[in-house]
C-alpha cells in the first residue's frame, strides 16, 4: 500500500515511509481489526462438533428473541444502560465539581489534593474491588461500626450481597476509583480558559460562582462531551474487571449486576454449567461493537458538531 | 468582605479535604490491618499496629505461599516491553505520517486510531482463536502483543499531533547536513518528542498494569501470571486468613504507590498536557 504510493513521486522509491510506518501497522492489523473482523464474521455461523455453516442473522435473532440468550442480553443491556446513567449523573459531576474547586488560581496544596485524588485510578481493579468488599462486609464491621458511631447501625445492610443494591454499590466503588480522569480532562480544560476572558467577566460584575456557570462552564462543554463518550466506552467494556472481581463471572446476586463484559466472557468461555459457545460468543461482541459504534456516532456528529460551535 | 472569602475557603478546603479522605482511608485501613494480629484485625479495625497487636505473620505467609516476585516480573516485563514497543513503533509510524506526504497518508493516518473509538476486547473470540494457532497461548509475548495494538492507536494520534505541530526547520537542516531519514529519526525526531513520552506512557502504562481480561483469557496458566490475576486467584484461595489476604493487597498496592509518589508530578503533568492537546 505504503510502496505502491511512493510511484507517484518523481523521487526514487521512498522505502524509508514503508519502514516506518509497516511495524505499527502489521501489529495493529493482527492484534487488533483481524480479530475484530473475523468475529464478525464468525457472528454469521453456527458450529457442532464437525461443521460450520452459514446462517446470516439467525445468531443475532437467537441473542434478542430465544429466552435463554435475550433474558441475559436485555438484562447485561439494561445494567449497562443504567451502570452508564449513574456514571453520567454521580461521577462526572463530582469530577467536575472538583475539578472546578482545584483549578481556582488562589488555592493552597492544589498539587496534594490533584495527585490524592488521582491516586485510585492507578490501583489494580482487583485490589480496590477487594478492600471495598472488606470494608462493606458485616464480618468484619468497619461500615457497621462506623455508622453506628454516626446514630445509623440501623441502616446498614450488606450492601453487594443484596439484590437490590449491588449493582449501585459496585458502580459507587466504580465511581470511587475512576473519577480521576473525568477530573483531570474537566481540570486540564479548566486551565485552559483564557486569563483574558475570566478578566472581562470579573469586571462585568460577575463573582466566582457565576463566572463558573456563565463563562468556564460553556468553555469547556467539548471536554464535557468527550468526557461522556469515554465514560461510555469504558462503561460498555471495561466494566468487566470490577464486577468480575467483586461478584465473580456469574455476576450475582442472581445476574443483578450482570453487563455486557460479564455475559460476553461468559456466552463464549462459558461458566459453571454454562457451556461456552464461540458463534455466539462473537455474536455478543459484534452487538456490543455495534452498540459502541452507535454511541460513537452519535457522538461524533451529533454532540460534538454542536458543541464545537462553542469552541471559539 | 474578608470574613466571606475565609468563610468560602474554608469551605472549599472542607469539601477538598472531604473527598481527600474518602481517597484514602480504604487504603490506610488495608495497610494499617495488614500489620496486626487477627485479632486486632478484628477486634479494632481503626487501631494502630502497636504493641501486641503488631504482627508480620501475613507478609510471611504471602511471601511463603506464593508466587508474587514471578508475578510482579510477569506484570513488569508484560508493562515495560508493550510499552517500548507502543513508544518506539508508535513515534515510528507518528514520524511518517507526519513528516512524509504519500498517497494514502490520511487514510492510514484515520485507519491507525480507529483503535481509540474501538475496544480491541471486541475481538476477543477471534483473538484467542488467533494466539491459539500461534502458538502463544500462555505465553507473554501474547500479551505484549495484544496490549502493543491496543496501545498503539492513542500513542500514534498524540505523537502525530504533537509532531505536526513541530516545526520542519530542524529536520531540514538535517537533512541538508546530509543525514539519512533513519538517523533523523532516532537523532532528532525521539529528542524532540520527549515532552510527550510521559502523557503516552502514562495512557498506555494504567490499562496494561491492571488488566484482568486479556491475562485471564490469554494467559492464566500458573507460569505467566500477572499481579493483577495474581492477587485475583490469591484473594480466592486464602478468604479466611485475613492476615494473609490483607498483607497480599498491601504488597500489591505499595510498588504503584511507591512509583506514584516519585513520578506524580510528571505524571499529572503529562495527564493534563495530553488532554489539553486532545
Amino acid at each position: 500500500m505504503q510502496g505502491s504510493s511512493s510511484q507517484s513521486q518523481p523521487t526514487p522509491r521512498r522505502w524509508y515511509i514503508l519502514v516506518f510506518l509497516a511495524p505499527a501497522t502489521l501489529i495493529y492489523t493482527i492484534f487488533a481489526i483481524y480479530p475484530i473482523l473475523e468475529s464478525l464474521r464468525l457472528s454469521l455461523y453456527v458450529s457442532d462438533a464437525s461443521t460450520t455453516r452459514f446462517v446470516g442473522l439467525a445468531n443475532y435473532t437467537r441473542l434478542i428473541s430465544e429466552p435463554y440468550w435475550a433474558d441475559q442480553f436485555w438484562n447485561a443491556f439494561k445494567n449497562n444502560v443504567l451502570l452508564f446513567v449513574m456514571h453520567m449523573l454521580i461521577q462526572n459531576p463530582i469530577a467536575l465539581a472538583l475539578a472546578a474547586l482545584l483549578s481556582i488560581p488562589s488555592l493552597t496544596g492544589a498539587a496534594s489534593y490533584r495527585t490524592i485524588f488521582f491516586l485510585p485510578t492507578l490501583l489494580s481493579v482487583v485490589v480496590v474491588g477487594f478492600i471495598w468488599q472488606l470494608i462493606l462486609s458485616p464480618l468484619w464491621g468497619v461500615t457497621p461500626d462506623f455508622m453506628k458511631i454516626l446514630g445509623l447501625g440501623d441502616y446498614f445492610k450488606p450492601w453487594l450481597g443484596l439484590e437490590s443494591s449491588a449493582l449501585i454499590t459496585v458502580t459507587l466503588i466504580s465511581i470511587w476509583q475512576y473519577v480521576g480522569i473525568p477530573l483531570m480532562l474537566f481540570y486540564a480544560a479548566l486551565l485552559n480558559v483564557p486569563e483574558e476572558t475570566l478578566e472581562a467577566a470579573r469586571i462585568d460584575g460577575l463573582n466566582g460562582w457565576w463566572v463558573f456557570w456563565k463563562v468556564k462552564l460553556p468553555l469547556i462543554l467539548p471536554t464535557l462531551g468527550l468526557v461522556g463518550i469515554l465514560t461510555y466506552i469504558g462503561n460498555f467494556t471495561a466494566s468487566f474487571d470490577l464486577i468480575y472481581s467483586i461478584q465473580g463471572g456469574l455476576a450475582g446476586p442472581d445476574f443483578s449486576t450482570d453487563v455486557m463484559g460479564t455475559f460476553l466472557f461468559r456466552s463464549f468461555f462459558g461458566f459453571q454449567s454454562q457451556l461456552g459457545d464461540e458463534n455466539m460468543g462473537a455474536t455478543v461482541a459484534s452487538a456490543l461493537l455495534f452498540i459502541i459504534l452507535a454511541g460513537v456516532s452519535i457522538y461524533l456528529f451529533g454532540v460534538q458538531r454542536r458543541l464545537q460551535r462553542y469552541d471559539h | 468582605m474578608r470574613l466571606q472569602q475565609a468563610l468560602s475557603s474554608t469551605a472549599i478546603h472542607g469539601v477538598l479535604m472531604g473527598w481527600t479522605l474518602l481517597a484514602l482511608f480504604p487504603l490506610a485501613l488495608i495497610i494499617i490491618n495488614s500489620l496486626k494480629t487477627r485479632k486486632a484485625i478484628f477486634g479494632d479495625p481503626t487501631g494502630l499496629p502497636t504493641g501486641n497487636a503488631l504482627s508480620l505473620k501475613g507478609y510471611e505467609s504471602v511471601i511463603d505461599d506464593s508466587d508474587f516476585l514471578m508475578f510482579f516480573s510477569n506484570s513488569l516485563i508484560v508493562t515495560c516491553v508493550s510499552l517500548f514497543l507502543i513508544l518506539l513503533l508508535g513515534a515510528m509510524a507518528a514520524h511518517a505520517l507526519s513528516e512524509y506526504e504519500f498517497k494514502g497518508n490520511t487514510l492510514i493516518g484515520l485507519y491507525l486510531i480507529i483503535g481509540i473509538m474501538v475496544p480491541i476486547r471486541l475481538g476477543t473470540v477471534a483473538l484467542l482463536n488467533l494466539i491459539v494457532s500461534l502458538n502463544l497461548i500462555n505465553t507473554l509475548t501474547a500479551l505484549i502483543l495484544v496490549y502493543t495494538a491496543q496501545g498503539l492507536p492513542i500513542a500514534i494520534f498524540i505523537f502525530t499531533e504533537f509532531l505536526r505541530a513541530v516545526s520542519r526547520e530542524i529536520k531540514d537542516s538535517a537533512r541538508i547536513d546530509g543525514l539519512s531519514e533513519y538517523r533523523i529519526f532516532f537523532e532528532v525526531v525521539i529528542p524532540l518528542v520527549r515532552p510527550v513520552i510521559a502523557t503516552v506512557a502514562v495512557f498506555s502504562m494504567i490499562p496494561i498494569w491492571n488488566d484482568l481480561w486479556f491475562p485471564l483469557i490469554l494467559a492464566p496458566g500458573e507460569e505467566t501470571r500477572t499481579v493483577t490475576l495474581g492477587v485475583q486467584q490469591f484473594i480466592g484461595q486464602y478468604t479466611v486468613k485475613w492476615g494473609s489476604v490483607l498483607a497480599a493487597l498491601s504488597v500489591a498496592i505499595m510498588p504503584v504507590l511507591f512509583m506514584y509518589i516519585i513520578f506524580s508530578r510528571q505524571l499529572i503533568r503529562g495527564i493534563t498536557a495530553g488532554a489539553v492537546k486532545g
